[in-house]
């Protein structure tokens, strides 16, 4: 045998060994869970938790069937829809000013907005509860002024200013990231040419940002649908989702061929807001 | 560039989309010196009775003492399995190791709460649900993913000529990894490993499925003390928390500067 065919299976025997530790966490704790999940969605849950042996599709039937899981479904979407629109709005001008400061200002900045995403979501979300509890710090100042103060927690209200603060960050560093196309010598020229504040923005700025727009309306956007604690916690077991309705039907419920399905549903999901994702960047690009 | 382009109306609106973004955080830290019995900002009067019932509280000290002994175990397990593999990818560049690559890093894509029930049900029927073993492994699904980024990240931008010429001048290459690569490598591995523990301590979702009544971790203790009585407990319990994050992350910084760590 030739040296170097030798040495080159010396080396690959080296790479395996090196390589297989890594793959056996991954296919036990990664692999064989979701193929898993995969092949549960399709066998029957009996009474008591139990999982029956023959192939059936009656999971995915009662999620058609069953109007319950249709609407937590159409809430679940339209909610994140609603998290990632106003996440939008309020991360837009903070990236923009970001992008436009200069730089100890900036460093600054960019550190208050790493911040949060090192503290965990039980904590901030624990903050959400000082903040909009019945007792909290904004109901109470609201009363105080001598407002009608609607409840602001235990409802869809509630999952959405939280989760919306929650994934603030996200937004920021994926619209500050996709800033590096605007130019200000761009702006400058639009002004030059008699085009006022409101027009600069919605015909030069908006549109050139609009690549990182749309990616960080992805990134939210996913995060939000399967995002389970803060839902969980803000929304006190009445606000219907679907991470928390596979956790219920997972513990609760102990119904894991449904919460098996339910979750398929949720990379269902993910691939379409991916497939729309692609689509509205190759409108944004072109 | 020149600030008077941002007007005063734009600082308003940024200091309040500020203020809206860090108020739950930093909201925290007074409710934990409250003195009150239920949860009331401001207080209606301060001591430190919060952080002495932290003591006083079994449960929540067994979970702090789990979160910490796992995040070690985990931390330590993660860059054993990682660095061997990282080494692996780098050193020995292919299709199939490429591939390999994306798959060990995919588990980052998926939602924890997909994983985290996935996770319960292989491993209730390998019988390791509630046990230490089994966080550990669960934990080390998210960490190594990590571990490994950072890793091969850092490993890309070392020089290989050091490593060659080692190997020309005789040293074998359990000796070349040991003497050369590895010094080479401490502030990927420091950085992996604050990492490691970080992801670990804070993991919340895919713990709940797995923790039982015997063994359950500081975050999903204080999940189910939110859920159940949210009483300036959580405060001071989250402003230690808060306290050991940025403790890691000053010392990482001190060590090697963030920005060349995690920003490449």
């Amino acid at each position: 045998m030739p040296a170097a065919v030798q040495k080159e299976k010396g080396s690959a025997s080296l790479v395996a060994m090196l390589l297989v530790p890594i793959i056996v966490v991954n296919s036990i704790g990664f692999i064989l869970p979701i193929l898993n999940l995969a092949q549960l969605s399709f066998k029957e849950a009996l009474v008591g938790g139990g999982i029956g042996e023959a192939f059936t599709l009656s999971n995915w039937a009662i999620l058609i069937e069953d109007t319950f899981y249709l609407e937590v479904l159409w809430q679940s979407v339209w909610v994140s829809a609603a998290i990632t629109l106003i996440t939008l709005a309020c991360s837009y001008p903070i990236a923009l000013y970001l992008h436009r400061t200069s730089d100890p200002i900036r460093t600054v900045l960019i550190v208050l907005v790493i911040s949060p995403l090192l503290t965990s979501a039980v904590i901030r979300t624990y903050g959400w509860v000082a903040l909009l509890s019945d007792n909290g710090v904004i109901t109470s100042l609201l009363t105080s002024m001598g407002l009608n103060v609607p409840p602001l927690m235990f409802n869809t209200t509630g999952v959405i200013i939280g989760m919306t603060e929650i994934l603030m960050p996200y937004m920021i560093l994926a619209l500050f990231a996709g800033f590096g196309r605007l130019d200000q010598n761009v702006e400058d020229a639009a002004r030059a040419l008699g085009a006022n504040e409101l027009r600069v923005f919605t015909r030069v700025v908006f549109p050139l940002t609009l690549p990182g727009v749309v990616l960080g309306c992805l990134l939210v956007f996913v995060l939000a649908v399967s995002s389970f604690i803060t839902p969980k916690l803000l929304g006190g077991g009445r606000v219907f989702l679907l991470a928390t309705e596979i956790y219920d039907q997972a513990i609760v419920t102990l119904n894991w061929p449904l919460a098996a399905t339910l979750s398929m549903l949720v990379l269902i999901v993910f691939g379409l807001a991916l497939a729309l994702y692609a689509r509205a960047l190759r409108l944004v690009t072109a | 560039m020149d600030n008077n382009r941002m007007g005063l109306p734009m600082k308003l609106l940024v200091s309040i989309l500020f203020l809206y973004l860090l108020t739950p955080v930093i909201l925290v830290f007074p409710l934990s010196f409250s003195d009150d019995q239920t949860l009331a900002f401001p207080p209606s009067s301060w001591s430190l009775r919060w952080y002495r019932a932290i003591f006083g509280d079994g449960r929540m000290m067994d979970a702090f003492i789990t979160s910490l002994g796992l995040a070690t175990v985990v931390t330590l397990l993660s860059i054993v399995v990682a660095l061997p593999a990282s080494y692996a990818i780098v050193r020995f560049p292919s299709k199939v190791t490429n591939a390999l690559f994306n798959l060990l890093t995919a588990p980052l894509l998926l939602p924890t709460i997909v994983l985290g029930l996935g996770i319960l049900i292989v491993f209730a029927s390998l019988g390791v649900m509630g046990s230490f073993s089994g966080l550990v492994m669960a934990h080390m699904t998210v960490t190594l993913p990590y571990a490994l980024r950072v890793l091969t990240t850092f490993l890309t931008g070392l020089n290989l000529t050091v490593e060659e010429a080692a190997a020309t001048l005789g040293a074998r290459p359990m000796v070349v990894f040991r003497r050369i690569t590895l010094p080479a490598m401490t502030p990927g591995l420091i950085a992996a490993t604050a990492l490691c523990f970080l992801v670990s301590f804070d993991e919340v979702v895919i713990t709940l499925f797995l923790a039982g009544p015997r063994m359950t971790t500081l975050p999903v203790e204080l999940y189910h003390r939110v859920e159940m009585q949210p009483d300036p407990l959580v405060a001071s319990v989250s402003a230690l928390i808060i306290g050991l994050t940025l403790a890691v992350v000053l010392i990482v910084d001190r060590s090697l500067g963030l920005n060349k760590t995690f920003v490449k």
